[in-house]
């Protein structure tokens, strides 16, 4: 399983890449992509919309399946994929590559409650049980 | 082809045209349609070809068997069609008035006597025209309930985590919250959560008995009271009356308020998809709060009722009366089986359940919920295949095509892995039942060996697998012209 | 043992392979006080010839009656092949198409209607049928409430059909959305301009209905421009007949309407008491995922050829669960089938034919019946097929005493709209010829005359 030592993760399977600039870049892990199966749609949020962490502010569609996509930290969205819109398969292609959306974050504290890279693995290994 | 790739400019149905129409004014202009329509110019020979055709390129109950669990596919009797087309039926205007048509509105007040009776319920209304809409009825004459009662801030439905997907979408349309209830290894609702979950803000609880775990809830009064002793309301889902049809009341069960599906438990055609009918029946607590119209009795025939004689009625849920036409084919299903029959349907559909599930046990196949017996249902699973072999339920679902039976209902409930529900009905003889079950046998077999003969099947249909991936990332929905 | 085809031995055989001893044994995990026995009300069987004559004399007992009611379901000429054909056992006991490759016949003629509709209404997209007429409109104002995303409040026509009223209220109202009515001219019988203007708030979508309940014809134009100048949606509700000869929703104003829904009863699907009919929703592409119910889509199989499958899913109660665009699971697929065997036998021509005929003839009665001493039309507006007449007494008792001339004289007005006095709602189609109408016209002069002399 395809887990980036440098990003950041939710319990709820998405990905959180922390920019120089203080923003986070968020999108749905290769484990999350997997288990969707080919991805034919994303819904994303509105560009200036505000989330508390844990609110669902995107959607991933497969033809079976549809998975909401949370935000990891509270705070304002800053752009979008739109890139997706033509290619949500490439979601499926390189998840990690396939960003869904930035976000400006209200706090820090909330980017350092994520969980690293290892204890990414160890929910997912938890999961499986 | 596409009707429309058969069109030829000039060509029509000359038979079909209206003599030329008289005077009327012109319309204006402005409100005028400027260019025609992309519909075919096909004689009738050529429209009566193509869709005998394409009629030929779907299963159906007149042709295959349908192990399609939770859905109740049973032969649909051919006089109850003939019943219900008579021509004063269909002729018949739903805004004319009562007195020209006490025939058909005999039927349908005879039909909610039947159902009462079925149900254990204090009254009927048959208005929901399917399945969904009398589960949307229940929940708004619950909400309503509470609301005449002052207890408005009763807006949660609690569904089991395997339920019906139309459960937890009804709560949303009828404004409420879903909350989940777990069910155990046995498929049993687990009671201590049920107790944790109830309070003050339940409005109800939605339940198949037997479950869609193909399982009876056998904790079910117990179920009921905790419910009640909380406030709330129990809603039965008629989905697999199938299985206790003549034998048991859902009103005797302690539920409030019930939906039934005639497409299912009487047998009215499926048609692709619908029509259906979902008619509801209800404790006295609920029954002025039924959907309208219903029939009453007038003197010595019958009228409709509608806000006038139950003011606090939910409303009215279609424009007229329902699918009309599917009740009346419920109606003639009902007199040709009457009490002893209805009762043998849910015997016959019991043996038939038990008998595949104990004949696929043999075969080595491995059972979902194997210290239980079958409802008119039981679940497979395919997980051990899978791992073994790669090949998934689905791919098992489409190899039985390829042996002329249709699927069994695939990946639900969404919480048995690789599982096929399996719902013989009680109209299939042991003989096809057999032949199920050395289908079962032969693709299991063929998974082992060549794997990938299942995994790409079907290979005798009229189409090979579907791409259904590229249907909805690049959707095509209508033809827009060559 | 009707539908039950087991032999004693088989059962004996199948009891041995279960080892169970008896049928009643099976029943064994159900609690033994919830064995129900009394089933008195229920009458026993009867062989199919006995239920042949119950229900024929049941139906000769209501007998057949010249009809001049609309009002919301028409009498159509219905080509005989369109049921010789749709009641194909492959069509009428086929499962909805979840296995496509085993429903190709289906999802093709699905695929067809879509089309047809979409053409018809001039949107791009259209599901494979909802309900009924009045509960798709219901469906469409929460399409757009959805879509809309903020404010709740839907503006909805006193000119639609008042049992489509009430089902939307049923039904949308435990999701707090406000419907606001508005009035329409007591001349024109069109939807009042000023009426709009006069809605307060913001607003999620306005209903234009083209024609309207009375058969009028509504400024549909301006309605959905003002529709949009106001940041709403327009919802068309339509006959989809009278699209042969008006404006498809697609086309009104300068933007077009966003979502059309109507009634397709007029396509194929006898009166039957009132029902089964089938509901239709038309949008434009971008709303495409807030449509609810099933959506058939062309694509490809493993071979590359041409294949059809259900699609978009994912808005759907199997998958999306408490956030699908609907509870509607079963829909009126059958209806949708038949629909599209009559459009193909109609094709343009006659439809457009068809759809005259009926204003022409309306046209000949409303005349025919204002020529009666005591009548007049009531609203000026132009109208498709349907139209009302100011009666000099009240209507109810007049269409019963038709009723015992085997006539259905139209739908009375007054509970509905008291405002319009003695007001009746007629509708002559295709189907009715010059004698048809003057039996209605003498029967109804010799009954006022006589009233009168009374």
């Amino acid at each position: 399983m395809n887990i980036p030592l440098e990003l950041r993760y939710a319990k709820t399977h998405e990905w959180a890449r922390l920019e120089p600039d203080g923003t986070v870049t968020v999108g749905v892990t290769d484990h999350a992509q997997e288990m969707l199966g080919d991805i034919v749609f994303v819904e994303l949020p509105a560009v200036g919309k505000r989330f508390a962490a844990g609110a669902e502010c995107a959607v991933v569609e497969s033809v079976k399946a549809a998975a909401d996509v949370y935000a990891p930290v509270s705070g304002e969205v800053l752009a979008t994929n739109a890139d997706l819109g033509e290619k949500p398969q490439s979601i499926n292609a390189d998840a990690y590559a396939a960003w869904l959306f930035r976000i400006k974050p209200d706090r820090a504290s909330e980017r350092d409650a994520l969980l690293d890279a290892k204890g990414y693995a160890e929910q997912l290994a938890a999961e499986e049980h | 082809m596409l009707i429309f790739e058969r069109s030829v400019p000039g060509r029509a149905s000359g038979a079909q045209l209206p003599p030329a129409p008289g005077d009327a004014a012109p319309l204006p202009e402005r409100l005028r349609r400027q260019r025609a329509p992309l519909l075919p110019e096909v004689s009738e020979m050529d429209a009566v070809r193509h869709y005998t055709r394409l009629s030929q390129m779907t299963f159906s109950i007149d042709t295959h068997f349908y192990p399609l669990g939770s859905c109740t596919m049973k032969y649909t009797p051919r006089a109850a069609n003939a019943a219900a087309m008579a021509p004063e039926f269909l002729a018949r205007h739903p805004l004319a008035h009562a007195e020209t048509g006490q025939g058909f509105l005999g039927c349908l007040f005879e039909l909610q006597e039947i159902l009462k009776d079925l149900t254990g319920m204090a009254a009927v209304s048959l208005s929901p025209m399917a399945g969904a809409q009398g589960e949307f009825a229940g929940v708004a004459m619950i909400r309503a309930y509470h609301r005449a009662r002052g207890d408005a801030a009763r807006t949660e439905i609690i569904v089991p985590d395997a339920a019906h997907g139309t459960n937890p979408a009804t709560a949303t349309m009828s404004g409420c919250s879903m909350r989940e209830v777990r069910t155990d290894r046995d498929g049993r609702i687990d009671l201590e959560a049920l107790r944790a979950l109830v309070g003050a803000r339940t409005a109800g609880l939605m339940l198949t008995n037997p479950s869609t775990l193909g399982v009876f809830e056998s904790g079910i009064k117990e179920v009921a009271r905790i419910v009640h002793d909380a406030g709330g309301l129990l809603y039965y889902d008629g989905a697999n009356l199938n299985a206790i049809i003549g034998r048991v009341k859902p009103r005797d069960m302690g539920f409030d308020v019930v939906h039934l599906n005639l497409h299912k438990t009487f047998a009215t055609p499926h048609g692709g998809g619908g029509p259906g009918a979902g008619p509801v029946g209800v404790a006295p607590r609920l029954a002025p709060f039924l959907p309208i119209p219903l029939v009453a009795r007038a003197g010595e025939g019958y009228r409709w009722a509608d806000e006038r004689d139950l003011p606090q009625t939910i409303g009215r849920l279609s424009a007229f009366m329902g699918n009309a036409g599917v009740l009346l084919r419920a109606y003639a299903y009902a007199r040709l089986l009457g009490r002893s029959g209805l009762r043998r349907v849910a015997d016959y559909a019991t043996l038939n359940a038990n008998y595949l599930m104990a004949e696929l046990l043999r075969a080595g196949l491995e059972l979902a919920y194997p210290r239980r017996r079958a409802s008119h249902e039981f679940i497979i699973t395919l997980k051990k295949l899978r791992d073994e072999t790669g090949v998934s339920a689905l791919d098992v679902a489409k190899r039985l095509l390829d042996k002329g039976v249709h699927a069994p209902t695939v990946y639900f409930p969404l919480l048995v892995p690789e599982c096929l529900l399996i719902e013989p009905t009680e109209t299939e003889s042991k003989q096809t039942l057999d032949h199920f079950v050395g289908a079962l046998r032969e693709i299991a077999a063929e998974a082992r060996a060549d794997p990938q003969l299942v995994k790409s099947a079907p290979h005798s249909t009229p189409v090979r697998r579907v791409d259904e991936v590229r249907a909805a990332r690049e959707p095509d929905l209508a033809w827009r012209g060559a | 043992m009707p539908f039950i085809p087991h032999t004693d031995a088989e059962v004996r055989a199948m009891l041995a392979a279960i080892g169970a001893a008896s049928i009643e044994e099976l029943f064994d995990e159900i609690p033994r006080e919830l064995h129900a026995e009394n089933f008195a009300a229920i009458p026993e069987g009867v062989p199919e010839m006995a239920l042949m004559r119950l229900m024929s004399e049941r139906a000769r007992a209501d007998g057949h009656y010249l009809n001049f009611i609309g009002a919301g379901a028409y009498e159509h000429h219905i080509p005989a092949a369109v049921w010789q054909i749709a009641t194909r056992g492959e069509f009428y006991s086929a499962y909805t198409p979840y296995q496509a490759e085993a429903s190709q016949g289906t999802l093709q003629v699905l695929y067809e209607f879509q089309s047809m509709m979409a053409s018809l209404t001039g949107l791009e997209v259209c599901n494979a049928s909802l309900y009924d007429g009045a509960s798709a409109l219901a469906e469409a104002v929460l399409a757009a409430v959805r879509a809309q995303g903020g404010a709740r409040r839907v503006l909805v026509p006193r000119s639609v059909h008042p049992f489509y009223r009430d089902c939307v209220r049923a039904i949308v109202r435990n999701q707090g959305v406000e419907i606001v009515e508005l009035e329409y001219s007591r001349e024109t019988g069109a939807t009042a301009l000023e009426a709009l203007s006069s809605a307060k708030g913001a607003i999620a979508a306005v209903v234009a209905p083209q024609p309207n309940f009375f058969g009028v014809l509504e400024p549909v134009d301006e309605i959905t421009d003002w529709t949009h100048a106001h940041g709403a949606l327009a919802i068309g509700l339509v006959n989809p007949l009278a699209l042969a000869l008006v404006k498809p929703p697609g086309e009104w104003g300068g933007a077009g309407a966003d979502i059309a829904v109507g009634e397709g009863q007029p396509f194929g699907a006898p009166l039957s008491g009132g029902g089964p009919y089938f509901g239709f929703m038309c949008a434009r592409q971008a709303l495409v995922r807030q449509m609810p119910g099933r959506i058939v889509g062309r694509t490809v199989d493993a071979a590359g050829s041409p294949a059809f499958t259900l699609t978009l899913q994912a808005r759907e109660q199997h998958i999306r669960r408490a956030k699908a665009t609907s509870n509607i699971c079963t829909n009126q697929g059958l209806m949708a089938i038949a629909a599209t065997i009559h459009l193909a036998l109609l094709g343009p021509s006659g439809l457009e034919r068809t759809a005259a005929c009926c204003r022409a003839n309306t046209a000949a009665l409303a005349r025919r019946l204002a020529a009666i001493p005591g009548l007049r039309r009531r609203f000026s507006g132009a109208a498709f097929h349907e139209a009302v007449l100011s009666l000099p007494r009240a209507v109810a008792p007049v269409l019963e005493a038709l009723g015992r001339e085997r006539i259905l004289g139209g739908f009375d007005l007054s509970r509905h709209y008291p405002e319009l006095g003695h007001a009746l709602l007629v509708c002559a189609t295709e189907t009715k010829t010059g004698d048809d109408i003057a039996r209605f016209a003498a029967a109804l002069e010799r009954l006022l005359a006589g009233e009168k002399s009374c």
